[in-house]
């Protein structure tokens, strides 16, 4: 039978994608980041020099906050990140009131965990102000802010709430200015720059430092943390990859801030890739040169198609196994059909980026979580479109056909499932083109796919970026409904487009 | 020989078959007849065993119909459906040679049965390779009346097979569908609303109203000894309306010549 066609053509196809991607040697080490340029640098130089010790590194970029990647690593989801050293002992064990270096390290342990030496630089808060209005005013510590009660400042909100930002810093210098607004942190750089306001808060490693020449005061009274960029990693992986962890760990000590802060500026503001910079830093400073790098854009784009392809395909396939039988089952039996229809329903309602995060607990991060949610968004449209075809059979024809002599299964096979393929086959397709857009999303999850590039561009504010990602989704959903057309002319029974092109 | 002996059928409460008994004899013509909704569908669709009767028993022959029996004993039957029931995904050859596919028939055997119904019921061999909706309405019934006839069973049910045709092709069609019962000797049982055609197809008739038989006997018996004024109603209605218009159309055919 036709339909069972498709199915079989889905099935190899999704059979296919997934053996592409699963060829590769060398102890797997996942590597995750958080969601900011920083964290997906540093990662991205760690899965360089694991690779350069043959481990089969594969970096997760951008997954979510911390909390996300601190979850990550313990349920061994992945095997390491980049973490600071005063978001461990503030936010994450914040609990544990951990005192000294020794103290993190004895923390980490208890949960088999370990954290390299720092890698060199301190990611703190700190002011800063344009150098001309600095000199004017005399001001090179923040200490000197404190007499200039009409300087305006433009703080991030995240920094005004924080007990270790702004009200601890008011406290300790008795800073008392009469004009404090809370800005996001672009337009306060933007603000500074055009000065619109005098003074704001960053991070050492800013990029827009070195681009608006922008100068740091002092912290003369200590205020804020030291913040020292680490690697943390799961203890068992200087068991399972010594080699791939002693490489990693040549980074520690060798990221000056002056050196973050030029790489961050390469990529926000220069508009290169994090794995270009990183490969050009693990060039300069190791010698590792990029093996088979795969980084063109030929390449890039044929390994997000293929992972793509992948979620996508096999979410699909599975959906229409289980999707035909519930709409089947939801056609004969009005009862169950409401109860399964109200479910699958209910599952459409949900957001997507929720259903997304709702899967880690159980499937983990990468694409089995993706390919799950993705399933689970198709089911309706098939379900829905199998029920409704199947039950717009005129009860004649029904009739006809048992009074011939079929049999109810072979009357399904012959009969109503050739009858109801248009609707069928509209209902896949409906799903499949949703589901190529909606797989965009499982690269917030690290499934990849054409979601990768949108979601880094959107990050760093690069077009360029956003459409190599939106353009091919755009052109695979395109190629979707059109092999669905195209399937439709040669699946659906003739007779059945005859009656549709000549109304009765 | 078919036999209903009291048997009801009722839809949501309202009693559609009203404990109905009679005897259809078998190996000639027997017409349903009757108004809109007597339930005369209904007692084909009872005798086919498509629906099952509240109460009362249905032989078929000596066998008595039960919803385990009925798959079994449809295979005597072939049922045309009052619409025609023809399957729109498929060509008019393979809704007739759907079932003799099913039973395994080799292809040459197919072929050689679809061109005797063809020959049967003059149907034009090479409108065989459309489809329902390229058939004109009396090819359609003609094919539906082959699907039934494909499999040779003993008897024929036939709902309204010449409902909604023209007159001129319903006349060839009735003409066509006499001379075939009288060749194939098989148990048949048509439903029609047309008095006329009723007598011209049946040998005998039955008469239902509101899920009853008013009468059952020949053409001959209904006229002369109707057994309820319903009867002398529903023959003299149709009838004479004929006539007058008839005495009209020939006088003035007589007074144009
Ligand atoms: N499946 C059903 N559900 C409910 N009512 C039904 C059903 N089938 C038939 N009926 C009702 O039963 C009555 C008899 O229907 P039936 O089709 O047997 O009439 P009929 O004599 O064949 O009429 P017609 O000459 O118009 O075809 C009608 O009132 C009809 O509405
Ligand atoms: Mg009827």
């Amino acid at each position: 039978m036709k339909l069972g066609k498709v199915g079989l053509i889905l099935a190899m196809a999704a059979a296919a994608a997934l053996m592409v991607v699963t060829a590769d040697a060398g102890p797997e080490i996942r590597i995750g980041s958080k969601k900011f340029t920083e964290s997906v640098i540093l990662a991205e130089l760690a899965s360089k020099l694991c690779a350069s010790a043959g481990a089969n590194a594969v970096h997760l970029p951008g997954l979510g906050g911390t909390r996300f990647l601190w979850d990550a690593l313990l349920a061994h989801e992945i095997d390491v990140y980049p973490e600071y050293t005063a978001t461990l002992r503030e936010e994450i064990l914040a609990g544990e009131r951990i005192a000294g270096e020794g103290g993190l390290e004895t923390a980490l342990a208890k949960r088999g965990l370990r954290m390299s030496r720092p890698l060199g630089f301190s990611d703190s808060y700190a002011l800063g102000m344009m150098p001309q209005k600095a000199q004017q005013l005399g001001i090179t510590k923040i200490s000197g802010l404190a007499p200039h009660h009409s300087l305006r400042f433009g703080l991030s909100d995240e920094f005004i709430n924080r007990a270790d930002g702004w009200p601890a810093l008011r406290a300790a210098y008795q800073l008392n200015p009469a004009d404090v607004r809370g800005l996001d942190h672009d337009i306060a750089y933007k603000g500074l720059a055009e000065g619109a306001i005098d003074v704001i808060d960053l991070y050492t490693t800013d990029a827009e430092i070195g681009y608006y020449g922008i100068q740091i005061l002092d912290d003369d009274r200590h205020v804020f943390p030291a913040n020292e960029a680490v690697l943390i990693y799961r203890a068992e992986l200087e068991q399972r990859a010594p080699k791939a962890i002693q490489a990693m760990r040549r980074l520690e000590g060798r990221i000056g801030n002056a050196a973050m802060r030029s790489m961050n500026s390469a990529v926000k503001i220069g508009r290169r890739s994090e794995t270009d910079v990183a490969a050009w830093f693990v060039a300069a400073n190791f010698g590792v040169a990029e093996a088979g790098s795969t980084d063109t854009l030929a390449g890039r784009l044929l390994r997000r198609t293929i992972e793509h392809l992948r979620l996508t395909l096999l979410s699909l396939a599975a959906a229409i196994v289980i999707a035909l039988p519930l709409g089947i089952i939801a056609a004969r039996r009005p009862k169950a059909g409401q109860a399964i229809l109200a479910l699958v329903s209910i599952l459409q309602t949900i957001p997507s980026l929720a259903l997304l995060v709702f899967m880690i607990p159980i499937l983990g991060i990468g694409a089995p979580p993706a390919i799950a949610a993705l399933f689970l968004y198709s089911l309706l449209p098939i379900v829905r479109n199998t029920a409704s075809g199947l039950s717009s059979i005129p009860l004649s024809i029904r009739n006809s056909a048992i009074a011939l002599g079929l049999s109810p299964v072979r009357c399904l096979q012959l009969v109503e499932l050739p009858m109801a393929s248009p609707a069928i086959l509209a209902g896949i397709k409906t799903a499949a083109v949703i589901n190529v857009g909606t797989a965009t999303l499982g690269a917030l999850i690290g499934a990849g796919g054409y979601g990768q590039p949108i979601f880094t561009g959107v990050r760093l504010d690069n077009f360029g970026l956003i459409l190599e990602g939106a353009v091919p989704a755009a052109l695979l959903a395109l190629a979707v409904q059109g092999l669905f057309e195209l399937a439709e002319h040669y699946l659906v029974p003739r007779g059945l487009r005859l009656r549709r092109e000549t109304p009765p | 020989m078919i036999r209903l002996d009291n048997v009801s059928k009722s839809y949501g409460g309202s009693i559609i078959i009203d404990s109905v008994s009679l005897t259809i004899p078998g190996n000639q013509t027997t017409v349903l007849i009757g108004p809109s909704g007597a339930g005369k569908s209904t007692v084909l669709a009872l005798i086919d065993g498509i629906e099952a009767p509240d109460s009362g028993t249905i032989m078929i022959g000596c066998d008595p119909l039960t919803p385990g029996s009925a798959p079994q004993l449809r295979r005597r039957m072939g049922y045309v459906i009052q619409d025609g029931g023809l399957f729109p995904h498929l060509t008019s050859r393979q809704n007739i040679d759907l079932m003799a596919k099913e039973a395994g028939w080799p292809l040459l055997q197919r072929r050689a049965r679809v061109d005797e119904l063809c020959a049967l019921t003059r149907f034009p061999a090479n409108a065989l390779e459309r489809y329902p909706a390229e058939l004109s309405g009396g090819q359609r019934q003609r094919v539906s009346l082959m699907r039934a006839l494909m499999l040779d069973p003993p008897i024929l049910l036939m709902d309204e097979p010449l409902g909604a045709l023209d007159p001129v092709i319903r006349a060839e069609l009735q003409d066509d569908l006499k001379a075939i019962f009288s060749r194939l000797t098989k148990t048949v049982v048509l439903v029609t609303h047309d008095i006329s055609e009723a007598a011209f197809l049946g040998s005998t008739i039955i008469l239902m109203r509101a899920g009853h038989i008013v009468q059952q006997g020949h053409f001959r018996d209904l006229v002369a000894r109707p057994g309820d004024p319903f009867v002398s109603q529903f023959i003299h209605a149709q009838l004479r309306r004929l006539t007058t218009m008839n005495e009209g159309a020939m006088q003035s055919f007589l007074r144009h010549r």
